[in-house]
């Protein structure tokens, strides 16, 4: 959910100038903004699943160093959501396990 | 290979602090940053700094952080961000990576202010997406203006889950409940006073026993604590949350000091592994001077004084200051730093500095 | 409190913080050095001007005007959280728990940019209440707890 007015900080004002696809469905976004934002502002917390037992993770620390909140992003696994900034047209993936690139066979 | 006379590690309330009182009097210096934005902490607290005038009370963090920006971009400071120093070598050369390429840069004095980083706690159902650090919620709220949740409960009394819960609520969030594993509240009570007038119940002597959800957080069980701190059965208590931040204190991040070799002290008050440092926050690595939360956490306000004190100490080391220059405005900065220093909060971080520095000092022949 | 309205600054612990000191058109309130000295409020020099507030990082100092009128009290506080509501409306006032004591109605609420987005909210309740009310309720959260 975004906070569209706020006391301190004001209205924003920034255009949804970006669209990202996540898991095959598009999420619009600011170019910028970490990619987590986007996500979370579109009510997604749920990032990847561990390799062993499959279980949900999503943003933890926020500051790129715990990588819970991993995702495959155009292809590469292992981006840290929560430092990496949207670009128009991304591809973002629930990440399995490791991940895999996508020229893995 | 690229050179400067200083390099600051960290371009946050301290880093900065320290670059300007350097470029002030002529020197080279160069900021690197991990982040993409630099300004640390400093941009997520929407809130007004306590102090005096000159700590530029009533100020808002972010605004400060805006200021020092200003005065580094007049002074011509170089700032690299995205950044992230990886090595800190003998020689005095920094490595970092930039664009996917190794950069080395060799420096004559080196002030590491990487700051500290949240401590997590462990629980069952802590791994849920819903559970996150308070400064990460802080982040998502101030920075990015995105709501990580709707109903949060916030573990930790301290400054950080006071006031994070004040600014969830000012972002939108309704704010269940604060818990504190402790019999009394451990930040500011004018902080704990907002969150109270909000309606926001307090419970000290309480801890989380779990989480429970299957994709996310969807409700949290907190319990209650005996004067043992053991878990009093029958106290359990169920809310209904989506999130709970966990604002349980921050440690140094301390590894490019362990790396170039520093000695080091625990000081739990300070936040666990601190390098030794002297008056003038010079490590026991000579030409290597730390600042900030690294040499112990507190908050912006001493970090920007510590700042100014590693950048004052490097320029009188490079002949840009002299002695008697130098030993005024140092003079100046120990007692800004001292009036921060005071009082029922400020008198524990005192005691553990001179703890610090006179360990430090001690073991230096 | 019977002369007039005054400022009620409600600031118990030592920090090291004065900015309400220099805020006082007056010189009512002192503070000195060290700076965690808690703010004195000369009662004499205190004309209610309410200029304090806004300033007050912790959000501590508050205005009462018992006899506002015959019936009614004036309560001024800090508030900092959107939306404002509008001179004339009716709000429910919280004490310091939050908890619901009155209704109340919204006299003035002032936020100019000098007060870098900290509003002051004036409501009008029956003077029974004077020194409980010190906040507007926040929206589902009229009781204390759940």
């Amino acid at each position: 959910m975004r906070v569209e007015k706020h006391p301190i900080l004001g209205d924003d004002k920034r255009e949804r100038d970006a669209s990202i696809v996540v898991d095959g469905k598009k999420v619009s976004a600011v170019t910028g903004e970490p990619i987590a934002a986007a996500l979370l502002a579109a009510g997604i917390r749920k990032f990847r699943v561990t390799p062993r037992f499959g279980n949900p993770r999503g943003l933890f620390c926020g500051i790129g160093r715990c990588t819970d909140c991993v995702m495959t992003v155009d292809g590469r696994p292992n981006v840290r959501t929560c430092v990496t900034p949207v670009k128009d047209g991304m591809i973002v993936e629930t990440q399995v396990g490791f991940g895999k690139w996508a020229d893995e066979p | 290979m690229k050179t400067t006379q200083v390099a600051v590690i960290g371009a946050g309330p301290a880093g900065l602090a320290a670059a300007i009182e350097v470029a002030r009097v002529g020197g080279k210096v160069t900021v690197i940053d991990e982040n993409a934005k630099p300004g640390g902490q400093l941009f997520k607290q929407i809130h007004k700094f306590f102090g005096s005038k000159e700590h530029r009370a009533g100020v808002r963090g972010f605004h400060i952080g805006e200021q020092l920006l200003a005065e580094t971009r007049r002074l011509d400071v170089e700032v690299l961000l995205d950044s992230p120093v990886y090595a800190l070598f003998p020689d005095m050369t920094v490595g970092y990576v930039h664009d996917q390429k190794e950069v080395c840069l060799k420096a004559e004095k080196i002030i590491i202010a990487a700051g500290a980083a949240e401590n997590a706690l462990a629980f069952p159902g802590s791994t849920l997406p819903g559970v996150m650090g308070a400064g990460a919620a802080q982040t998502m709220i101030n920075v990015h203006r995105v709501l990580p949740g709707k109903k949060v409960l916030m573990i930790g009394s301290g400054n950080v889950g006071l006031i994070v819960s004040y600014q969830l609520m000012q972002a939108g969030a309704d704010v269940v409940a604060l818990i504190e594993a402790a019999p009394q509240i451990g930040g500011y009570g004018v902080h704990a006073a907002k969150i109270r007038r909000a309606g926001v119940p307090i419970y000290v002597s309480h801890t989380v026993k779990k989480v429970l959800g299957e994709q996310q957080v969807e409700s949290v069980e907190i319990v209650e604590l005996d004067s043992q701190w053991q878990p009093v059965a029958g106290s359990e208590k169920i809310l209904t949350v989506d999130t709970v931040c966990i604002a349980v204190g921050l440690t140094p991040l301390t590894e490019l000091a362990w790396l170039m070799g520093c000695e080091f002290v625990f000081v739990s008050s300070l936040g666990g592994h601190v390098p030794k440092h002297n008056r003038n926050m010079e490590t026991t690595v000579p030409g290597v001077y730390i600042a900030g939360d690294i040499s112990g956490v507190e908050e912006a306000s001493t970090a920007m004084e510590e700042g100014r004190l590693a950048g004052t100490a490097c320029a009188e080391a490079l002949g840009l200051l002299d002695r008697e220059g130098a030993r005024e405005l140092k003079a100046l900065i120990w007692d800004r730093m001292h009036a921060l220093r005071t009082g029922p909060f400020g008198e524990g971080r005192r005691k553990a500095k001179d703890q610090l520095i006179g360990l430090s000092m001690g073991g230096q022949a | 409190m019977e002369a007039g309205p005054v400022a009620f600054i409600e600031c118990v612990q030592e920090i090291p913080c004065n900015p309400c000191e220099a805020a006082c058109p007056f010189g009512a309130i002192t503070v000195g050095e060290p700076i965690t000295n808690l703010p004195v409020l000369h009662g004499d020099k205190c004309t209610g001007c309410g200029a304090c507030i806004a300033p007050c990082p912790g959000l501590a100092i508050f205005k009462v005007h018992l006899r506002y009128t015959e019936t009614t009290s004036l309560v001024e506080f800090p508030y900092e959280y959107g939306p404002l509501p509008d001179k004339g409306d009716s709000v429910p006032c919280g004490d310091r728990s939050g908890n619901y004591v009155t209704e109340g109605k919204v006299v003035s609420v002032r936020n100019p940019k000098a007060h870098d987005g900290t509003a002051v909210i004036s409501v009008e309740i029956p003077q029974a209440y004077c020194l409980e009310v010190r906040t507007i309720c926040r929206k589902g959260r009229r009781h204390d707890g759940q």
